[in-house]
Order: structure tokens, then sequence, then C-alpha cells
């Protein structure tokens, strides 16, 4: 029989694997982004809240017997900052939802596109938001009063790590999208899990004055390893063993949730 | 031996069960074949398996059982082979609402390996061929139902694909729009070498549109050929009567069963449709002894055949009766 090959030039090789592809996704959804700057406004309330409101309510807290901190502002945000980048990041797989109510997600599945390059390029816009929004939250925090001894070292290490936290968790609300298919679901798991993460960690109170089995959780608790390796990196003495420690925790939970949310296309596709 | 653009052998798909939902058997032994460059209509009510093929044939969804070959390549082992050789168009609009016509087209021509300045060129190309040039800058979103269908498939052909599935293409439009898009998939037939498989629960569509027909029922191909040859092999007219009470305990069947001439009686609910040899003489008969009998008849209709009848004679319903059950189902 007369096979119908398609011998692609080398050329049009290298412009189909996983980078390629990844440039190409990446740039559709800051593209879409772009055209909706007030979308980022929008979620920077909450941050602005935070900061504002409780950093005034619980100034106090510094005052208890063990607590590290001098200012509480400027305890609290760096781990405002990554509180930020996970809710900002559970609602990461509505874009997918939405592909997957139109049949952009079924064309793109048809096609040769690289599904590692269909996941880490809408994970790039994300991060992308990731960076703006933790400026943001840092300059009003610097405004509110928050001061640093820490340096551009520090400052960068924070937006690394927020864009960590930005990454792996905007792949699990993509996998969970795939997975339920719902939006309501989608928004209804991330919520739950939301607000453990967020209390069970150190981003509120020092964890000296924290209940142990608290710390004990914060332990496995990756935006508490942001918001430590922060911390630390912002401070006048860090303790670079720590930073990396945590930065590399992250990175290694990033990576594998960004592995496992791949595969769920395939579960994806199984159910079609 | 005639090269097979599309091949399916045996194709068995069960959806497991659902907390409401029973297991689904979508395909039960599916088997065809389409030479290359045809246009073939993929017929059946909803539910019937339509969907189910094409989304193995795309490589979306695998079969339990049986197998494929799209343009040469096997769907299950040949994955990459095939998705660069077919383009897709679902049942739901698949273009990006945010970004514009050209934008879309762009994308994805540089998906498929095209370097910019081509896909550029080729997005011009089509965007002319739909007759959407003056609203390739627009966000999609701003498009009407008819347009996006159109650019749908404009993104099916951006790579020049050697088969392209177009899944219910015209469900949803207004008759004009659907209209439209008769006229450029008509035209689709006419490009070289490309195998269109089109599945649609339109009659008026499938014999517009389609060179070659597969009528599909409960996961299975009932019957294969050209429109015209599957209408010529149901012989004379077709009569419909339409009754004022509906034939609840069969007299009126047996009433026209009786009569020479007349045969394949099906009734549901108040029709009743029958394959007669001669519609001029057969129709005086009917309604003498109906009027016989003193049964009150609402109308008569005397029809060459058409794709309704033959999917009446092949799966046993009416088309409309099969739809109407799936939608019970």
């Amino acid at each position: 029989m007369t096979a119908l090959t398609l011998d692609l030039p080398a050329a049009a090789q290298r412009r189909t694997g996983f980078v390629a592809h990844t440039r190409l996704i990446a740039g559709r959804w800051l593209r879409a982004q772009y055209r909706q700057p007030a979308l980022i406004a929008f979620t920077l309330v909450q941050p602005a809240i935070w900061l504002l409101l409780f950093g005034q309510l619980f100034k106090g807290v510094v005052n208890i017997p063990g607590f590290s901190d001098s200012s509480y502002i400027a305890f609290l945000t760096p781990g405002i900052v990554m509180m930020t980048a996970l809710m900002t990041s559970g609602w990461s797989g509505t874009t997918f939802i939405a592909d997957m109510e139109r049949g952009v997600m079924d064309r793109m599945l048809a096609s040769p596109v690289s599904r590692g390059g269909l996941m880490a390029g809408q994970l790039i816009s994300n991060a992308t938001t990731t960076l703006i929004q933790t400026i943001l939250v840092f300059a009003i925090g610097i405004a509110a009063g928050a001061r640093y001894d820490g340096g551009a070292v520090g400052y960068l290490v924070t937006i690394v790590v927020s864009m960590l936290v930005g990454i792996g968790f905007g792949s699990l609300s993509n996998a969970v999208a795939l997975l339920t298919r719902q939006q309501e679901a989608l928004i209804g798991i991330f919520q739950f899990v939301s607000l453990p993460l967020t209390f069970l960690s150190s981003i509120m109170i020092d964890p000296a004055v924290a209940p142990h089995w608290v710390n004990v959780a914060a332990k496995f608790n990756p935006v508490d390893w942001a918001a430590i390796a922060a911390r630390q990196a912002l401070a006048a003495n860090p303790d670079w063993s720590s930073v990396l420690r945590h930065s590399a925790y992250l990175l290694a939970f990033t990576l594998v949730v960004g592995w496992l949310s791949t595969r769920a296309f395939r579960t994806y596709q199984r159910s079609v | 031996m005639v090269t097979h653009a599309l091949e399916a052998v045996d194709l068995v798909k069960t959806y497991p069960a659902g907390r409401k939902n029973p297991p689904l058997r979508a395909l039960d032994g599916l088997t065809f074949g389409v030479p290359e460059g045809i246009v073939l209509g993929l017929l059946g009510p909803n539910g019937a398996g339509k969907s189910t093929t094409v989304k193995i044939l795309t490589t979306l969804s695998r079969a339990d059982s049986g197998t494929a070959r799209v343009a040469g390549y096997d769907v299950n082992r040949e994955q990459d082979q095939v998705r660069r050789s077919i383009g897709y168009v679902p049942q739901k609009s698949s273009s990006d609402p945010m970004a514009t016509g050209v934008e879309n087209l762009v994308l994805s021509g540089r998906i498929y390996g095209l370097s910019r300045a081509d896909a550029v060129r080729r997005a011009g190309e089509l965007l002319e061929r739909f007759d959407l040039t003056e609203f390739g800058d627009r966000q999609v979103k701003t498009y009407s139902g008819g347009m996006q269908r159109k650019l749908d498939v404009a993104l099916g052909l951006v790579h020049r694909p050697r088969v392209l599935f177009l899944d219910e293409p015209t469900t949803g439009l207004d008759p004009e729009a659907r209209a439209d898009l008769w006229n450029e998939v008509g035209r689709l037939s006419g490009d070289e070498g490309l195998t269109v498989l089109l599945t649609t629960h339109y009659l008026e569509e499938a014999d517009r549109l389609a060179g070659q027909l597969a009528i599909v029922d409960h996961g299975k191909i009932v019957a294969e050929g050209t429109p015209e040859s599957l209408k010529a092999e149901l012989r004379g007219d077709s009569v419909h009567v339409e009754l004022v009470d509906p034939d609840t305990d069969g007299t009126v069947r047996t009433l026209i069963g009786q009569l020479a001439g007349v045969g394949e009686i099906v009734v549901e609910g108040n029709v009743l449709r029958a394959r007669v040899d001669h519609g001029a003489t057969a129709v005086p008969a009917v309604l003498a002894v109906l009027e016989d009998k003193a049964v009150p008849v609402t109308a008569v209709t005397v029809s060459r055949p058409s794709l309704d009848d033959v999917y009446l004679r092949y799966t046993g319903r009416s088309f409309r009766e099969a739809s109407l059950e799936r939608e019970a189902a």
C-alpha cells in the first residue's frame, strides 16, 4: 500500500518539539492575559486587605515572647506573597476547563502538540502573573512600612520561590481540571485545600509561638517552604542552608506535580 | 487494490458505568472503509456512535478492541503520524475566543511545524477562502455562530491534512449559516486527495454533501453505499398515512397489509408508513379501504424514497423516532 508519509524537513521537526510548543502555547496565554490586565489588579485586592488590615490588627503579636521579628508587616509580607501565588494559581485550571467546554482541548490533543508543552506553556504564563503580583504585593508591604536588610538577592529568592509556588500549584490545578472537567469541582477542591495550606504554616505567625502540631504540619507544606526560604533570604543574616534546603524541596515538589499533571492528559483522553 | 484513507475494522468501545449511568456500549463491531478523495457521511441519531468513531480515528480516544488506520497509519501504534495527517473539527467550536481569527490560524499552523511566515500566509489564504478576511483581526468572541464554524473548518485545514474530520459541522446553526457552510464543505471535496469524514444527524445534510454514506445504529454500520444506490435499493414509493387516532390495536395495519403491492408497514404513533409498488394506484386503494371501515385520516402523502426511508428500512424505525428514543434514554 502507498503510505502517505509526511517527510518533514529538519527545520519543521525542530519547530514541533517540546521547547517550540511550550513557547507557542505560552505565547497564546500571555497574549490573552495581556488583553485583560484588570484581572491581575483584581487578584491583588485580597493580599492588600491582608497586609493593610491584618498588618495593623495584629501588629502587637511581635511582642509575644519568642516572636523572632520586630515588625509584623515585615514578617507578614513574604508570607502574603506566597499566599497570593497559591490563591491565584488555583484558578489556573479554569483556562483548561474553558478549553474543554469549547472544542479547543480536543482539537489540540488530536494535533501533534507536545503534551508537556501544552502544560508548561500555560504554567509559564501563570508564573508571569505570579511575578507581577509578587512585585506589587511587595510594593504594598513596603508602602505599609516593611523593611528588609537582605538586599537584591533576598528579593530575587522571594520572586523565584513565589514563581515555583505558582507553577507547582498551577499544575495541580490544571491536573484537577483535566480529571474533574468541572469548574465547580475545581474551585471547590482548591478552596478546600488552600485554607489549610495557608494557616498550617508560618505565613501569619512565627512557628516559635504556634502550637506544636501546626509546626509539624507546616513541615510538609510547600507554601511554608517558600515562605521560610523568602523570609530567610530577606533577613540581615540569612541562614543560606535553610534557604537552599527549602528551595530544593519546593523545586522537587514543582517538578513532580508538573510531571504528574502532564500525565493527567492521558486520563482525560481515556474519558472522552 | 484501492487505497483506503480510512479503515476501521471491528471497533468496540464501552464506556464504563457512571454513578447514574449503566455501562454504555458505544461501538459494537463497527467496520468501514473509505477510499481516498471521498466525502463519507456517517449518518445516525444522537448516541449511535458517530462521535466515538471520530474520537478513535483522531487518536483522542482508544477502542477497547478492533483496529483502525488513518492515511495508512495505525491509530494506536502511529499516533504521531496520524495526528500530522488529519484535521479535526470537533462538535463544539474549537477556536480560542480571546484570540483573533488570524492568531488562531497562525498558532495552529505553527504547532504543525509551519514557519511563522508560512503560517501567516496560510492563514490569509484560508480567511479569504472562507470569506473571513475582513474579520481576521477581530477576536473570535465577536464572531457569529456561522463565522466561528467556518473558522473551525479553516483551523482543520491549516496544515493541509490528508483526512478531515467534521463532527456534526452544522448542528446549532441557523438555516442561512448552514447553507453557507454546506457550500464551503461541498467545495472541499474538490481539493486534491482530501478525504472527508462527516458525521451528521441531518438526512438532508448527508444527502447533499456525502459521496458515500454509512448508516450507523447502535454502534454498528447497518448500511453503506452512495445515497443514490441506497435509495435505489428501495423499490417503488413510500406512502405515509397520518391517522387521527393512533392505531393501538393494529386494525389499520392489518387492513392495509391485505392490499396488493403494499409491504414493509411500520406504525409509529398515529403515523403509518408503507412501501408500495406504485404510489399512484396504491393511494386510492388505501383511502378506499380506510373509508370503508370509517377510519378517520388527516393526511396521506406519497413520495419517492428518501434517506429517511433508507434509515427506516435498515434500522426498523424512522430517523425521528430513533433520535427521540436516544434522547429519552
